[in-house]
């Protein structure tokens, strides 16, 4: 895919730090995001990935740095608003309304001013019926509609469906980002697998996407760029290729000593 | 022999017709009945009360009785459909009855007019007021909205301002006790079957979600403090409406309205009535503000009986005559051999 790198980027990061305390948990973080791009970005566990979708969206305040979203600053703006200018997560610890049926749990984002606007994912301006609008879309999200999986509790629902939920969620607002942080993790490879082609037809779709994950094979195939983080710090950025290539990377994951050796036997 | 074979009881559903969710069984007498037997006997056995009960005396008790449990309402409406636990209940009364009290003989506004309009205005001071508890949840918010009572009545007090420890005197009555009665029975069942279709509602359904998990509320792009502050006014409308009932009713309104009982018996209420269900914690007053009545030639001892009927219901039935009683009702059960 040929991105249009000379236009002004989607989402603009500029120099993002954020302490907890005496923790420094992300150090002067600044990239692009360019629109219908899927960025990917890694990094070990405590590296600040979580944080930098955290503090794109709102839910912490920075402690220092701006967010550019097409040009707007989005620094200083409550979650909710951001979220309204269509700039969506999913949470890594899934959160759906656990008492509610499924697609109950997606009339709720229906009923936010921005689905009002612009009709949720597919619609056409207008709004439908709440409770239709919300199955037409779980079962494009790959909850089979005639079957009684879209009428269950969302507590009894298993992972890959709450992933998929989770997705749902954000696509209900019409976004314009989603940032999903580790839609992966926790699914079987098959699951993952009839996860990947959905990705790709966000990206089609003229989404951007920034993913989160640990799941570095399955993100190598959908990501157009990765970035790495560690300790809260911008590693190094590029093509999965480059990113591999590069002895920190492996040296961030694997420690210093003999990386080839370890590799051998992984 | 027969004792050692083992037994489970077996629970079977009953009406699956009339219980799924959008098909509206209207073609049979039975199963109409099995919808609105329930809901007849709740409406017809409140309008049907003033006329059963002996005396004017048990009259009042009735009156006090719907007041309490429009609180209780108001409680179980935010604790298990918004997730604040509000202990504001005495708040809300004393407001509403003040602003009944200087409506009425400041403006001179007739009773029927000051109850709803005390109700609104009130429900726009307590929501006001209570704006900047918002972001606490759960107990949390229990703790802070506790002091609002507190905090009014010690003012008034000291301040002697809005007649000052004496209250406020010269209130007009209602016009008859029948017209008493069937006024604040019909505004309990107005609202009661009101807030019932509320939670039903997509709105009421982001509130669930409010009290599920807000951060989803966030990332959805609704301002979470916008739906409590909402929820929040409705329950402070029920709690107003009651304060300006009770004080047309005592034709009198001073600061015993922010006493704490308003806010601690629609709880109890709640708890012996099941939660959530928003009837239960209505039948909940129903038996224990009479109960708290019968009890009173005991003296001091009234409390020690009342403490020792709310525990034995937490013991025995802590899920709630209500709840309970739905299960009964939408359910056979029978002991099989295994």
């Amino acid at each position: 895919m040929k991105l249009d790198t000379d236009k002004e980027p989607i989402l603009r990061v500029e120099k993002v730090s954020k302490a907890f305390g005496g923790i420094q948990a992300l150090n002067g973080v600044s990239f692009e995001v360019h629109k219908g791009e899927i960025l990917g970005i890694i990094g070990p566990n405590g590296s600040g990935k979580t944080t930098v979708v955290n503090c794109i969206t709102g839910f912490i305040k920075k402690t220092s740095g701006r967010v550019f979203f097409r040009g707007r600053d989005i620094s200083n703006k409550p979650p909710h608003k951001i979220a309204d200018m269509g700039v969506t997560r999913t949470f890594q610890i899934m959160r759906p309304y656990f008492t509610l049926p499924a697609y109950k749990n997606l009339v709720i984002p229906l009923f936010s001013p921005r689905a009002k606007r612009t009709g949720g994912w597919r619609g056409g301006g207008r709004l439908g019926d709440r409770n239709t609008v919300s199955l037409d879309i779980l079962e494009e999200i790959g909850f089979e509609r005639d079957s009684y999986v879209p009428y269950k509790t969302a507590s009894t629902l298993p992972t890959g469906y709450l992933k998929r939920l989770e997705l749902a969620r954000c696509l209900a607002l019409k976004p314009e980002i989603i940032i999903c942080d580790e839609v992966f993790s926790g699914l079987s490879m098959s699951e993952i697998a009839s996860m990947v082609p959905l990705i790709e037809r966000l990206q089609m779709e003229g989404i951007t996407l920034i993913m989160i994950e640990h799941r570095l094979r399955e993100l190598f195939r959908v990501a157009n760029r990765i970035m790495m983080l560690n300790f809260g710090e911008k590693l190094t950025e590029g093509t999965s290729e480059e990113v591999m290539a590069d002895e920190r990377v492996k040296e961030a994951y694997f420690g210093s000593q003999k990386v080839e050796e370890v590799m051998r036997h992984a | 022999m027969e004792n050692n074979t083992q037994r489970r009881k077996e629970r079977i559903d009953r009406g699956i017709k009339v219980r799924t969710d959008g098909i509206y069984a209207l073609m049979s007498i039975r199963e109409l009945s099995y919808l609105l037997l329930p809901r007849l006997v709740l409406i017809l056995g409140m309008l049907a009360l003033p006329l059963l009960v002996p005396g004017m005396y048990w009259q009042r008790v009735i009156t006090i009785t719907c007041i309490y449990a429009l609180l209780a309402l108001s409680f179980d409406f935010l604790a298990h459909y918004v997730g604040l636990v509000s202990l504001g209940g005495a708040f809300f009364v004393g407001v509403g009855g003040y602003m009944a009290a200087i409506m009425n003989t400041t403006f001179g506004l007739p009773p029927w007019l000051t109850v709803p309009l005390a109700a609104l205005a009130g429900g726009g001071i307590c929501t006001l007021l209570l704006l900047p508890c918002l972001p606490l949840r759960g107990v949390y918010f229990a703790i802070v909205s506790l002091m609002y009572p507190l905090f009014v009545a010690r003012l008034i007090e000291a301040l002697n301002i809005l007649g000052g420890t004496d209250g406020i005197t010269g209130i007009d009555g209602f016009s008859n006790r029948w017209a008493e009665q069937y006024f604040i029975i019909g505004i309990l069942l107005l609202l009661l079957f009101g807030v019932r279709r509320l939670v039903n509602t997509d709105i009421g359904l982001v509130l669930r979600g409010v009290k599920d998990n807000d951060q989803a509320i966030r990332a959805s792009g609704m301002n979470v403090t916008l739906y409590k502050a909402m929820a929040v006014y409705i329950a402070s409308v029920m709690g107003c409406l009651g304060g300006a009932c009770l004080a047309h009713i005592y034709m009198w309104s001073g600061i015993s309205q922010f006493a704490l009982d308003f806010s601690i018996l629609p709880i109890a209420a709640t708890v012996i009535g099941g939660g959530g269900t928003l009837i239960g914690p209505v039948l909940g007053c129903l038996i224990l503000v009479p109960i708290s009545e019968l009890l009173r030639e005991f003296g001091t001892l009234r409390i020690v009986f009342y403490a020792l009927i709310l525990v034995a219901f937490i013991i025995f039935r802590s899920e709630g005559i209500m709840v309970y009683g739905q299960r009964k009702y939408q359910q056979f059960e029978r002991w099989t051999r295994i």
